[in-house]
């Protein structure tokens, strides 16, 4: 399989879709989730094709990430230091849930659904301190519709772009904890656990928009 | 050659290889946060931002998301529609400079004066 792949990758190509049969030789479910990502792709690229839209063409300043998202913690200041607690956190999770479909394909069922748990609980920690960050930012005055510390299109990009990211995860745990609590009551007994792989996408997902929110819109 | 091979045949080996990508996705993101830290301006700050987002997607991609063990059909099916998205964000990106230029004409004092000027011959009274 791999050195086929490897050989000629386009003939492998060329002959999944010639075939008169399925062409893409997954489990049906893990291809619907993959076609599902991929609109979600278009949606977050258009999100954040729209904040570079409006961060170009807006004449008042646009407010420092740095400084916005900073805390001082026992009295040290440190700049975007939430924004990089909260990455590490999605990062861990994403670990733990690759650790999670690992054991899941190795029929170590107990040890999967303990990561799938555990990736959720990460998860919700994250959506926590995002509540935080939003409620820090309300309270000092920032709305969708304005923003006391700078251009007012910062307020509409930061709500609707880590809104839209927030709900995603939010639903990714309560995913993660139907598929886990499914497991346990032996739904998937005797058959294949692809269910945790497919799940696993989606939570992997999650974490690569949050790569790309991170880098587009704290950093820049 | 089935449905099963590519899964399963990876998953029991490659415990290592998560844990390495997992370290390098902490370690990729600690040299973005890094980058903010230092307070890196101008292509610098550009080029190392994007390049670490680019590698960290990479890795999460084809690792994590076991894209890199798909066949090339799946590959095609998930790589090759978002390349849609570079067409918009040039096009976005041509029309933000246009409305810039527009803003800071439209919005300077000497434009202001001249639609005064324009009300003033132009008075309602006539």
């Amino acid at each position: 399989m791999q050195s086929q792949s490897n050989t000629s990758s386009l003939q492998s190509l060329v002959d999944d879709w010639s075939a008169e049969k399925q062409a893409f030789q997954v489990p049906w479910g893990k291809l619907m989730m993959w076609i599902f990502l991929l609109s979600d792709t278009f949606i977050f690229s258009i999100f954040l094709t729209a904040y570079m839209n409006v961060r170009i063409s807006a004449t008042a300043p646009w407010p420092n990430t740095s400084e916005v998202f900073a805390l001082t913690i026992g009295g040290i200041h440190l700049p975007l230091i939430l924004i990089a607690i909260m990455t590490f956190v999605l990062i861990s999770s994403s670990g733990t849930m690759a650790l999670a479909v690992n054991y899941a394909y190795k029929n170590n069922k107990k040890l999967a659904v303990k990561l799938m748990l555990a990736t959720a609980f990460l998860g919700a920690m994250f959506v926590s301190m995002q509540a935080f960050e939003w409620s820090k930012l309300i309270s000092e005055g920032v709305r969708p519709w304005s923003n006391p510390l700078g251009a007012e299109q910062f307020g509409a990009c930061f709500f609707m772009i880590t809104g839209f990211h927030g709900v995603h995860v939010s639903a990714g745990v309560i995913y993660l904890c139907i598929v886990a609590a499914k497991i346990l009551a032996g739904h998937y007994d005797g058959r294949s656990l692809h269910i945790v792989e497919i799940t696993g996408l989606y939570w992997h997902f999650v974490d690569l928009v949050w790569v790309f929110i991170f880098a587009l819109f704290y950093l820049w | 050659m089935g449905i099963q091979t590519v899964d399963e045949s990876h998953e029991v080996s490659s415990l290592a290889k998560y844990f390495k990508v997992w370290i390098l996705l902490f370690v990729l993101s600690a040299f973005s946060y890094m980058v903010d830290l230092f307070q890196l301006q101008g292509y610098l700050r550009w080029t190392l931002v994007l390049m670490f987002m680019m590698l960290k997607a990479a890795f999460i991609l084809s690792v994590f998301m076991h894209l890199g063990l798909e066949r090339f059909a799946l590959k095609t099916l998930v790589l090759l529609p978002p390349g849609a998205i570079l067409v918009l964000i040039l096009f976005m990106a041509v029309e933000g400079q246009y409305t810039t230029q527009s803003r800071e004409f439209n919005f300077s004092q000497l434009w202001q004066q001249e639609i005064l000027d324009f009300k003033d011959h132009h008075s309602p009274s006539e």
